[in-house]
């Protein structure tokens, strides 16, 4: 396999969280060919209107994007559907109720040409303290809180302001520095979760996000920097980024492709051919420009 | 046509003829137990004399093993303890590390190749919890990968070669599951199911498929024979239309020796395909094979610590351990089997999952009433004598694992539990005084198949350093028979088709050497097995 690697979200979270619905959500908006792996298919997780074609083993849908179910043998099920759908942009990987998010991205050392990007967790505002409060699954409620890159708490419209608020104080006490994002029908920006962020090379204007939660701004360090320093600086500084992507010059030629998904950090060697510049991504709420300026030149997207 | 056979002895396991000298057999099935005399009636008959010196019991009953039994032999024994393969050579214990890199060079040299070759078996908690190394099996090769099992199931060792496959023989590979050494690569072990499976199969490592090669049931059947056992749980297949097949084709041999049961696994399907594919395949059920009992699997293993303790948790502060399935789905599977009247054995290793299976039985029941279940919690090694009649109250039974005591009892005592509940641990004179039906198990290949073993660690509780470990916990002999016969086929709904030797039932038997119920209780592991009858045909151990 040639190119870079593919990257794989692992979406996880108790049942009823809304895992199914963020995925509808993000094969009709992403604009990506996404391959999405889900546990069993039990009952459709694909929405009806998008399949055009289905058999045992793979729902197509549109867009050029695919559907399989991974069982007991995700490694082989993964490796299957590089095969069986090329071209594919950013494979999401939908965990079991149960499953410890982070156990599954560890399976992925296995797999050349994937790389693991990010865990998102999906939280059920109506319903994640309730789930927590069940002895049986407290520890592996907040075991998957703690693999969280990005914690989507969803169906944020469907409880009492108050409610929600309670909620927020409570995820906050459970995963402090965890990047929390909330939607209501799974609806959130393709761009945050998948880093699907059109980099200042593509040449195109980039539309900025109809999610009003969001600002972005791009950055342009002065100098060549040295990317993992910067990498870390965005992720685990105090800079409330959910994401950032980019290109920047090494000190000594070349350039580092950085990738950020909440707190999680990679940097991979690029060649020379891309315009630096990392777009990054931020909560409103949170974001504050001023403090990533400090990094370098900041320009509007 | 009647053969009566003539024994030294018939412990019959029923109440009221529970010793007899002859047993009449016809169509494969018992006409009854008795004298000589009793027995002429019937009609034209053959007397069978192969017997007159041994002891018959009803053919042992597994509740809980795994045929893949079977086929772990292809690869390398190099555990701790000595073990008999299916061809009834013993293979000493592995004791060393020199030992291992002997027997798998050993192993390498008489089966040269390329592919994976495969250790299993081996404890090195037994060996001071030496850590083997990837040089240690370089000693081996270091140009075919080499794969070691450990014991536990939840690690693997690996030598260079087999590293340099999984793309991993590099510096800067962070996960928990990888040890790195002082260069910065991997020390030489694997540990976790999410990173064990997946190298399985980068390597070749495939058992599913060897499930399916003709065959694949024979060295595990001529295991049985050897054990005395007649029927036996397959605990958790990964069923299809092509594992049904092979199952079918494999059992189906004319002189194939055992009842296989195979429990089909919740996972893979939902539960609507669960119970249509178990609709469909029931009606296939032969003799020698028989569908229509699922298993699911609530937690880990408590020497993984993965089992699902309630508190105070491990000793040793590891976190809890792992949910297998969600409460909502093993609920969902209960209310279906409970309105279908299809059996479930659930796996609950640790006290909490025991808990939680015991409270979606009760919901389900709530809703789907049932007088005779026969829910079946596998292991429960853990549960507390408040489980244990609640278990009693919802009518549910349970399978002990009497031989963990035995190979883990030492190290739950020291590491995982401590003494308190080492003691308690696969509870049988708690379940038999409550009155709940149980069986006691080996969970085969995780310790070797043998109900009169598993029969003398129920009645000792002897570990493997020969202390005695919950003294309160011992039954009796007679107990112990009972469990590794009728105990077994009530938990898997067969006691009226096997478990005991009365008329109208299959004509199995155990053909012993000696008399368990005379034989010192310390002595009941040593009794020779000649071999079983099943259906009436007779399957000699020394000629299987």
């Amino acid at each position: 396999m040639t190119g870079p690697a593919l990257p794989v979200t692992v979406i996880g979270g108790y049942l009823g969280a809304g895992k199914t619905t963020l995925v509808n959500h993000l094969l009709r908006s992403s604009g990506l060919r996404l391959a999405v792996m889900v546990n069993e298919f039990g009952a459709l997780p694909i929405d009806r209107d998008l399949i055009e074609a289905e058999d045992e083993a793979l729902i197509s849908i549109s867009g050029g994007c695919v559907c399989c179910e991974y069982g007991d043998d995700m490694v082989s099920a993964l490796m299957k559907i590089t095969e069986m759908a090329p071209g594919l942009d950013h494979i999401l990987l939908e965990s079991s109720g149960v499953a410890i998010p982070g156990s599954i991205m560890a399976s992925l050392l296995f797999l050349d040409g994937l790389r693991g990007d990010g865990v998102v967790v999906m939280a059920d505002a109506a319903g994640i303290r309730e789930t927590a409060a069940n002895s049986y699954l407290t520890d592996t409620i907040q075991r998957q809180l703690d693999d969280a890159d990005i914690v989507v708490l969803n169906k944020a419209d469907l409880v009492a302001p108050e409610d929600l608020a309670a909620t927020r104080t409570w995820l906050r006490d459970h995963v402090p520095g965890t990047r929390i994002v909330e939607a209501e029908h799974g609806k959130v920006s393709p761009q945050v979760l998948l880093g699907a962020i059109p980099l200042p090379r593509q040449g195109h204007k980039v539309t900025g996000h109809a999610d009003a939660l969001f600002q972005s701004r791009v950055l342009h360090p002065a100098e060549p920097v040295d990317a993992i320093v910067l990498a870390r600086g965005l992720a685990e500084g105090d800079l409330g980024l959910v994401r950032a992507k980019g290109y920047v010059p090494k000190p000594g030629g070349g350039m580092s492709l950085i990738q950020v998904v909440g707190s999680r950090w990679t940097v991979e060697d690029a060649g020379d051919s891309h315009a630096p510049g990392i777009v990054c991504i931020g909560l409103k709420a949170t974001f504050d420009p001023a403090q990533l300026e400090r990094l370098g030149q900041l320009d509007p997207v | 046509m009647t053969t009566i056979f003539e024994a030294r002895k018939i412990l019959t396991m029923s109440a009221t003829r529970p010793v007899a000298t002859h047993v009449a057999v016809r169509d494969g099935k018992i006409l009854g137990a008795g004298t000589l005399e009793e027995l002429e009636r019937w009609d034209d008959y053959t007397l069978d004399t192969t017997f007159a010196d041994k002891v018959l019991m009803p053919g042992l009953v597994e509740g809980h093993a795994h045929s893949f039994e079977g086929l772990t032999w292809d690869d390398t024994y190099v555990g701790w303890f000595d073990r008999r393969d299916p061809d009834g050579k013993t293979w000493d214990g592995v004791q060393t590390i020199d030992a291992l890199v002997d027997r798998m060079s050993a192993s390498n040299a008489a089966n040269p190749g390329t592919d994976v070759l495969v250790g299993w078996g081996l404890d090195p908690i037994y060996m001071e919890n030496t850590r083997v190394t990837r040089q240690d099996l370089d000693r081996i090769s270091t140009d075919r990968p080499i794969l070691i099992v450990h014991a536990s199931g939840h690690m693997y060792s690996l030598n260079s070669r087999a590293f340099e496959m999984l793309n991993m023989l590099k510096p800067g590979m962070n996960a928990e599951g990888i040890p790195l050494a002082d260069d910065g690569l991997p020390m030489g072990e694997l540990r976790g199911l999410e990173l064990m499976v997946p190298a399985s199969v980068k390597l070749g490592y495939d058992r599913m498929s060897r499930q399916q090669t003709p065959g694949a049931m024979d060295a595990f059947a001529r295991l049985c024979v050897r054990a005395g056992v007649t029927t036996c749980a397959d605990l958790a297949r990964m069923l299809d239309d092509d594992q049904v097949a092979a199952l079918l084709r494999d059992t189906g041999a004319p002189d194939y020796p055992v009842c296989i049961v195979p429990y089909m696994h919740i996972n893979g399907r939902t539960t609507d395909d669960l119970f249509a594919f178990l609709e469909k395949i029931i009606p296939q059920s032969t003799d020698r094979c028989r569908f229509g009992a699922i298993k699911a699997h609530a937690d880990g293993s408590i020497q993984g610590f993965t089992g699902r303790l309630n508190w105070p948790y491990y000793q040793n502060g590891a976190p809890n351990g792992m949910w297998y399935v969600t409460p909502e789905k093993l609920g969902e599977v209960y209310e279906r089997a409970l309105q279908a009247g299809i059996l479930v054995h659930t796996h609950t290793n640790g006290d909490e999952a025991s808990q939680l299976a015991i409270e979606l039985t009760e919901a389900a029941l709530k809703k789907h009433p049932s007088f005779d279940h026969r829910f079946t919690l596998q292991h429960c090694q853990m549960a507390t004598p408040a489980q244990f009649r609640k278990i009693k109250a919802l009518g549910m039974c349970v399978n002990l694992f009497a031989n963990h005591h035995y190979f883990w009892g030492d190290e739950h005592y020291k590491y995982t539990v401590g003494p308190e509940r080492a003691e308690r641990m696969n509870a049988c004179r708690t379940a038999l005084d409550t009155g709940v039906p149980m069986a006691i198990h080996s969970d085969a290949p995780v310790t070797p198949l043998g109900p009169l073993f598993t029969a003398w660690a129920a009645v000792t509780r002897r570990t493997a350093s020969n202390r005695v470990q919950g003294t309160g916990e011992r039954i009796t002999v007679d107990e112990a028979l009972s469990a590794i016969t009728l105990g077994a086929a009530f938990t898997m709904g067969m006691d009226h088709l096997v478990g005991s030797i009365e008329a109208g039932k299959r004509a199995d038997f155990c053909v012993l050497g000696d008399d368990p119920t005379d034989v010192a209780p310390e002595a009941l592991k040593d009794i020779p097995i000649w071999g079983t009858v099943q259906g009436g045909r007779l399957f000699a151990a020394e000629t299987i």
